[in-house]
């Protein structure tokens, strides 16, 4: 058989499933590390984890939009996380989402047109004594100034033009 | 493996030659924080300049002692002599860093602070790390005694972070680590255990401050099986992270006290349940949680005593609610994080319906101390009401934030200004946040308020899961409420219609205020609105989301009031209310203002004069921190 996108993401979908027992409470698990792989939960994913796990749709569908840390829709190749805890909003983030903002020209919860860069808020990266911070992916940005996101995001567009 | 507490003391004394083995190290603090100010690089560094001098100097990793301020910290051991803690450190640094470790000398330009002896604080007993003369460089450098932000803390919870790697198991057992866990399982009852947790006056150091062994002789008299025991790391509080910062540089800590209450309470599984948001410290511990099971610390007949005891990770998928110990079970069980009414409490009924007894990450790591050093001991700590120690995250407008850990019933103005150092540019003070967004706003005239759990409560916040957060006159305490509303309002899990509906109207109440469209009697709506919040919710989170609302109109009415009454924001900070303009007396015409605006409404020629098209301007205030001449005014 051909190696298509499909089916290469038919075996990633299988393999998550069977990392986990199958019964509801590895729910929540199991669409993790779905949302991890393919970057989004599309509806037959949703499907197919019901039939797994042997699980209603509906509460699939209800864990799958009850939690920010998924999304039903594509996410851009890296996902910035803007953080809004307290420290953050005393420190200036708002600045920072607004510099954001205007590189990127998206509004938060979009993906860029070149389908690079999702741009979330998160409550609270646990960073608050590098505030402002954000985090791009799994790595954190501490005491962001409106010149060094300008850097950091070029470093990213520079790296992926390589890829 | 470890299959007796033999074989664990065996080990203790085996590791803890290595430990103090007598070679210099060097050991850098590898927490988030670290990472983010550049650690990686630094270890690297100094990596490389090791090899390079072929040396026998040991580069390690460690946790963060709470001094992120000072990040990337290195902390090398001189043997024979102290081990000196070096702060800003830069890969460029390492050369001499190293160069000094291996002639047994100091590297003035970084050294902050020195420690004389290695303190295993289970044991009560230190190690010097040498007698023999100091070096007079090194008698230079201040003890950390003698350190201001360290003088008047007291390492408890963070006894290990920062001093060992945290992915070794080996250094964990050398500091004392499972000593506790061991006699608690070989020569206590468990109805003895939960005496000493009850006698100690622990009490949960998440929020709610209940007292811990009450919570577990509960759990263990109530009926059915199986039993659970969880351990809540969904630290959601923003402005705390001392969870996170123990699971990253002491994850064994959590497991020991764990194992110590799954015995004591009659549990033979466990969860923790972990930020997702936390990447590092999901790694840690299931690092940690992996050892403990390769040597026999977690499984069937741990020491043999005949408890058997496992647990398993489950990451949070960003809830804020799931915090709350019902919304968490639901989590755990594969569903959606909503409260239920506690009528029935979840030491008899919560998991899957069994008893199960859910701490926080401090109150687990605080078991073992108390097992090992005894409950009078940690009782003789701290105020009535509130015994032991408590970590706080000092943030905001404070010059030294980071992570501090101190007896309670310190004051507040010894933590603001004596350990925090005071605010940053000269400002003036203006309120501390604690308790999270269920806290309140404390302001100038209570500093001198004990922090403990009575004390907060009684001006109206709480103690919470330990975030302070200082203010500065730049503050403006109606955006402050907003933003705690906003948070709440996004987070509300949406069961009980008081809160889902009720966090939203408030939010509109004070945009509007923020935005200059407040009218006569939205004060007094929102004092009605917030005590229909508190009585129609059924969760902390509902019960407590209009505190931030309450505590700001208590202390700084006036604030509002200028809002409402004059459209007047007076810490120039809500963003239609003010606007920013361009001396030209004092404009250079250097561009940087125009340069960084991201809306490009800022024109002018170089070397005359710039402007500000007012109708563009999305009154970021980029400019104003961009100019260097303080020519862009906020009026």
């Amino acid at each position: 058989m051909a190696v298509t996108p499909e089916n290469c993401r038919d075996t990633v979908i299988a393999e998550v499933l069977e990392r986990y027992p199958r019964e509801a409470s590895s729910m929540i698990a199991v669409l993790q590390d779905l949302q991890e792989e393919l970057r989004y939960l599309p509806r037959e994913v949703l499907d197919r984890v019901a039939v797994t796990l042997g699980t209603p749709r509906t509460q699939v569908y209800h864990v799958a939009t009850f939690y920010k840390a998924f999304s039903l829709k594509p996410r851009g190749k890296h996902t910035i996380s803007i953080c809004r805890g307290t420290a953050c909003h005393v420190k200036g983030v708002e600045k920072i989402a607004d510099m954001l903002r205007a590189l990127l020209e998206v509004e938060e919860g979009e993906t860029t047109g070149d389908g690079l860069f999702t741009v979330q808020s998160v409550r609270c990266l646990g960073c608050c004594s590098l505030a402002p911070a954000i985090m791009i992916d799994r790595e954190v940005y501490g005491q962001v100034t409106p010149a060094r996101l300008g850097k950091i995001v070029k470093q990213y567009r520079k790296e992926s033009a390589n890829d | 493996m470890i299959e007796t507490p033999a074989q664990l003391a065996e080990l203790r004394a085996s590791a803890r030659k290595i430990l103090l083995n007598g070679r210099p190290k060097a050991l850098v603090g590898m927490a988030t924080c670290g990472l983010a100010t550049g650690a990686l690089r630094v270890h690297e560094a100094l990596l490389a300049a090791s090899e390079r001098r072929d040396s026998s100097l040991l580069v390690c990793e460690t946790g963060c002692n709470g001094a992120c301020f000072l990040e990337p910290l290195v902390d090398v051991v001189l043997p024979g002599q102290a081990r000196i803690t070096y702060a800003n450190v830069t890969p460029e640094d390492a050369e001499e860093l190293v160069a000094s470790a291996l002639e047994g000398t100091v590297y003035a330009k970084r050294a902050l602070a020195r420690s004389n002896a290695e303190f295993f604080l289970i044991e009560d007993f230190s190690s010097p790390y040498g007698n023999a003369d100091l070096a007079p460089e090194v008698e230079k450098v201040p003890l950390y005694s003698q350190v201001p932000f360290f003088r008047d803390q007291m390492h408890l919870a963070m006894r290990n972070c920062g001093l060992i790697d945290p992915a070794s198991l080996d250094e964990y057992i050398a500091k004392g680590g499972y000593a506790a866990a061991s006699k608690a399982l070989t020569e206590m009852a468990p109805e003895e255990i939960i005496a000493a947790i009850k006698r100690s006056g622990l009490r949960g150091r998440g929020g709610g401050g209940f007292p811990t062994g009450r919570k577990w002789e509960t759990c263990r008299k109530a009926h059915g099986e199986p039993r659970y025991v969880i351990c809540n790391a969904d630290e959601g509080d923003p402005g705390a992270y001392m969870d996170r910062a123990i699971i990253e540089g002491d994850p064994h800590s959590i497991i020991e006290g764990m194992i110590i209450g799954s015995y004591a309470i009659g549990a033979r599984q466990g969860f923790v349940y972990v930020r997702q948001e936390y990447p590092l410290a999901v790694k840690r511990i299931r690092k940690a949680l992996a050892q403990a099971e390769e040597c026999g610390l977690l499984g069937r007949n741990i020491f043999g005593s005949g408890h058997d005891f496992t647990i398993r990770v489950n990451r949070g998928a960003g809830a804020f609610v799931c915090g709350e110990s019902t919304a968490l079970m639901a989590s755990l069980e594969g569903r959606v994080g909503e409260p239920r009414a506690k009528y029935i409490h979840t030491v008899e009924s919560g998991l899957w319906g069994k008893p199960s007894c859910l701490n926080n990450v401090e109150t687990w790591n605080n078991v073992p101390v108390i097992i090992a050093r005894g409950a009078d001991w940690f009782a003789g700590i701290g105020t009535e009401g509130s015994k032991g120690t408590k970590v706080f995250s000092l943030v905001g407008k404070v010059n030294r934030v980071g992570l501090i850990e101190v007896p309670m019933g310190v004051s507040l103005r010894k933590v603001v200004e004596e350990i925090g150092g005071g605010i940053p540019d000269g400002r003036q003070f203006k309120a501390i946040q604690t308790g999270g967004p269920s806290g309140g706003c404390i302001p100038a005239q209570y500093l001198d308020t004990p922090v403990d759990f009575e004390s907060l409560t009684a001006l109206g916040s709480m103690m919470g899961s330990g975030g302070m957060i200082v203010m500065d006159d730049r503050t403006c305490m109606v955006d402050v409420a907003r933003y705690f509303l906003g948070f709440l309002k996004e987070e509300s899990c949406g069961k009980c219609v008081p809160c889902r509906e009720g966090t939203a109207r408030m939010l509109d109440i004070l945009t509007d205020i923020c935005e200059g469209r407040g009218r006569t009697g939205d004060i007094e709506l929102l004092h009605d609105l917030a005590e229909g919040i508190t009585d129609g919710s059924l969760c902390a989170l509902g019960t407590s989301a209009p505190n931030p609302v309450l505590t700001t109109l208590k202390y700084f009415e006036s604030e509002y009031r200028a809002h409402v009454e004059e459209h007047r924001c007076p810490a120039k900070v809500c963003r239609a209310l003010i606007r920013y303009r361009i001396d030209p007396e004092k404009c250079t015409g250097c561009s940087l203002c125009a340069a960084g605006c991201p809306k490009k409404v800022i024109a002018g020629e170089r070397k005359k004069t710039y402007t500000i098209d007012q109708s563009g301007c999305i009154k970021c205030g980029l400019c104003l921190d961009a100019c260097r001449f303080d020519a862009v005014v906020v009026e």
